[in-house]
């Protein structure tokens, strides 16, 4: 089924995420399910669920072409095994590759006839869908936001909010699955464009069984008059989530886009392969931003997602920048590595990570900047925090090409300990081949120090507040990088992945 | 207000080492207290087993705030009941605004006695008045908490929590160290700012400079984990001018 046409989400819902993040308090807070009926495809991998999903998605032949080639080459493929992860041995015959509510199977007109418990879960979850003036609800913030949201439940977006007044702008924002009956042309042009098929082991499955996700367009010029948002819901059992973002920026447009995610709490493991890649060209800016809340399996280890995803930015033009911005405290295991592509000149990259590991997470992620055109410019900030039996890694790759004449990259590392059971490493690859470029990489490793703790609980904190306010602190440099009401919610997060790691 | 009975405490790593060996000391509302002695008495394991940090053992005796047993408090709760330790050397908290610290402090003082959090402006304005008082200049409540602060600074930052927590019971542990003149003015004349009626002070100080400014009513004399000799403020002129020795030969004979 194609997302729906012309939803327009009017009322229902109008809880802030504000305030959602106010309430927030006790540990993994979205574990919750919903209770719904499901379609499912059967279970498994092969051609015929490849052919199934893109009939599902009435897609044309071309991208039918396209999955199968993908699928193809996924089973030529290996797993990758050099990151510091231990990943058990995952059987994909055992998952479901396409899951949807039943209510959506009827193309719903407007918000009446979406099945509300759908619309509920996203309530709960503190998403707002209802179009309205969003207020930060922060001090300094005297401007009401807008933020447009994309929904993202299982393998079909509900709906994305805002469309009528975007598209006045001339901006693009639905469903990968709308836009490939309505953009074909620009769907066909960029898919695959950044991140090829056969790129790596995850992003070929992911190619073979896309489901849904969101599709961004900005024409030249045009700044896009709001945040744009997608949120992801994994809520069916042993289904896999694969979403494909697209984002494309024209010259001299700019974007900012933010991506949340939650699951349900099971005891089994769920796969996420998601792919996002963003084209950006001549003089055009793009912010993504992630707050990454998977549920991370219990405190003995016990279920949480394996996420293993592909990021990739390519600065394709002259003057073309992108900065990723990640607060991951989810997920069992994580293996992420959002890149920049650095081919125009005068390119610029950046990449701001908080990464949390508790209890018995494993987390392997960082980046790449590849600087291919002259005088382009990276900057890298990775905050890691190990408390419990967790194991995190930052893994980055800064590669000077012979042409990239005066690159500069500065990397700067923080990993902070918390307990003496974890454990955080830094694995840093620098490859320069020209003489002109100039590299610089600073780490350092920290334990949160029982002086802190005291110092903070002689003035009334009890331990929970202590570790969170230290722990935040640590990670300031990354933080007021995010959007305002997005940092709110990372600061609460952080507090709340840490629970349980101090006493 | 405070009530120490007997109080014996060790190293909890090692219970040969015993550093409280039996101190008693009362201090009544509104008074202010000054100890004194040489190193290693064990003054600022004192400051340290009542605001209850980690790392000691107390085996005998008991410590009460207002009737109630500091011992049995978790150091937050201590805080809430109207504790406040004011540190020797004031911890750095890198990428805390000094602002945003003391703000999170109030308000879990004020939760944990069931008190409505203040908010945002109030805060700001409280603040403010007070850092004027105390001649802190806004510069220092936006950064991060005690990095880069000098050490008058530090102190100072210090005496402004304690103006922010209003606490019953101040204990201030050697508050004076490494203050030039000028700075040890601020500090003084912030504590005299705060003497109240309802509100007392142990001042642990090496020496009685900081007793010029800060008039104490009682002055006690610490060795060895006890208190051996209690008197009025001429104590500490007494041992400004003749030192330690004649006060320890007295006790040990």
């Amino acid at each position: 089924m194609a997302a729906l046409d012309e939803v327009q989400l009017r009322e229902g819902v109008d809880r802030e995420t504000v305030e959602t993040v106010q309430s927030m308090a006790g540990t993994y807070k979205h574990g919750w399910e919903t209770e719904i009926e499901m379609e499912f495809a059967p279970k498994g991998l092969n051609e015929d669920i490849v052919r199934l999903i893109s009939e599902k998605n009435k897609e044309p032949e071309w991208l039918l072409e396209w999955r199968l080639d993908a699928y193809r080459r996924w089973l030529t493929m290996e797993s990758p095994d050099w990151a510091m992860l231990k990943i058990p041995e995952i059987d994909y015959q055992d998952q479901y590759y396409y899951a949807k509510p039943k209510s959506m199977a009827e193309k719903p007109k407007s918000l009446d006839d979406v099945d509300p418990k759908l619309l509920e879960t996203y309530a709960k979850l503190g998403i707002p869908l209802k179009e309205q003036m969003l207020l930060a609800g922060v001090e300094g913030a005297d401007e009401p936001r807008k933020v447009a949201v994309d929904a993202v439940f299982d393998s079909v977006s509900l709906g994305t909010t805002f469309q009528k007044e975007l598209a006045a702008a001339g901006v693009i924002f639905c469903s990968i699955s709308e836009a490939v009956q309505k953009h074909p042309e620009l769907v066909k042009k960029y898919l695959g464009s950044v991140v090829p098929q056969n790129d790596n082991y995850f992003a070929a499955l992911n190619s073979a069984v896309f489901s849904d996700c969101s599709f961004v367009y900005i024409p030249a010029g045009t700044r896009c008059p709001m945040e744009l948002s997608t949120y992801f819901r994994i809520n069916a059992e042993n289904t896999g989530q694969f979403e494909r973002t697209l984002i494309v920026a024209e010259k001299g447009s700019y974007v900012s886009y933010l991506e949340g995610c939650t699951a349900p709490k099971r005891d089994t493991n769920q796969l996420h392969a998601a792919v996002v890649e963003i084209v950006i060209l001549e003089d055009a800016e793009v912010k993504y931003s992630t707050v990454q809340n998977w549920f991370p399996g219990d405190e003995n280890g016990k279920g949480g997602i394996y996420n293993f995803v592909t990021k990739r930015a390519d600065c394709r033009e002259n003057r073309a920048k992108v900065m990723w911005t990640q607060v991951e405290t989810g997920s069992a295991i994580t293996w992420k590595y959002p890149s920049c592509i650095l081919r125009g000149d005068e390119a610029q990259g950046e990449f701001y990570s908080i990464a949390i590991a508790n209890n018995w997470q494993q987390a392997d992620t960082g980046t790449k900047m590849v600087h291919l055109g002259k005088n382009t410019r990276s900057r890298i900030v990775s905050k890691g925090i190990s408390a419990g039996h967790a194991q995190n890694t930052y893994r980055g790759l800064v590669s000077m090409h012979p042409k990239a004449s005066n690159g500069r990259n500065y990397t700067q590392c923080d990993s902070l300990l918390i307990g003496d059971k974890c454990g955080a490493h830094t694995v840093p690859y620098i490859e320069v081949r020209n003489a002109s470029s100039r590299v610089e990489h600073e780490a350092t490793t920290s334990k949160v120090d029982d002086d802190q703790l005291f110092y903070c609980r002689s003035r009334g904190m009890d331990e929970e507040e202590a570790v969170a306010l230290v722990v935040n602190g640590f990670c300031k440099e990354v933080l007021q990088e995010l959007p305002m009401d997005f940092a709110m919610e990372a600061q609460a997060l952080v507090a709340i992945s840490l629970e349980g790691s101090v006493g | 207000m405070l009530e120490i009975k007997n109080l014996h405490c060790e190293l909890e790593d090692d219970s040969e080492v015993k550093i409280l060996k039996g101190l008693s000391l009362t201090i009544n509302p509104g008074e202010v207290h000054a100890i004194m002695g040489p190193n290693g008495s064990g003054k600022s394991t004192l400051s340290y087993v009542l605001s209850g940090r980690d790392g000691y053992a107390v085996t005998d005796g008991s410590a009460t705030l207002e009737g109630a047993d500091l011992l049995a408090m978790e150091p937050e709760e201590r805080a809430a009941a109207g504790l406040f330790l004011a540190f020797q050397y004031p911890v750095e908290i890198p990428g805390v605004g000094n602002m945003t610290f003391l703000r999170t402090a109030v308000n879990a003082q004020r939760k944990a006695r069931g008190e409505e959090e203040l908010s945002a402006g109030d805060f700001l304005k409280i603040i403010r008045a007070k850092a004027k008082e105390l001649q802190i200049d806004a510069d220092m409540l936006k950064r991060p908490v005690n990095v880069g602060f000098s050490g008058g600074e530090k102190k100072r930052n210090e005496i402004l929590q304690m103006a922010m927590l209003e606490p019953k019971m101040c204990i201030l542990d050697e508050t004076d160290s490494g203050l030039d003149v000028d700075a040890m003015k601020l500090v003084s004349d912030g504590v005299n700012a705060l003497r109240d009626a309802g509100r007392s002070f142990l001042v642990i100080t090496h020496y009685q400079r900081l007793l010029n400014p800060i008039k104490p009513d009682v002055v006690h004399i610490m060795s060895e984990g006890r208190i051996i000799k209690t008197g009025g403020p001429e104590l500490a002129l007494e041992v400004e001018e003749n030192g330690y020795a004649d006060l320890l030969a007295e006790a040990a004979a």
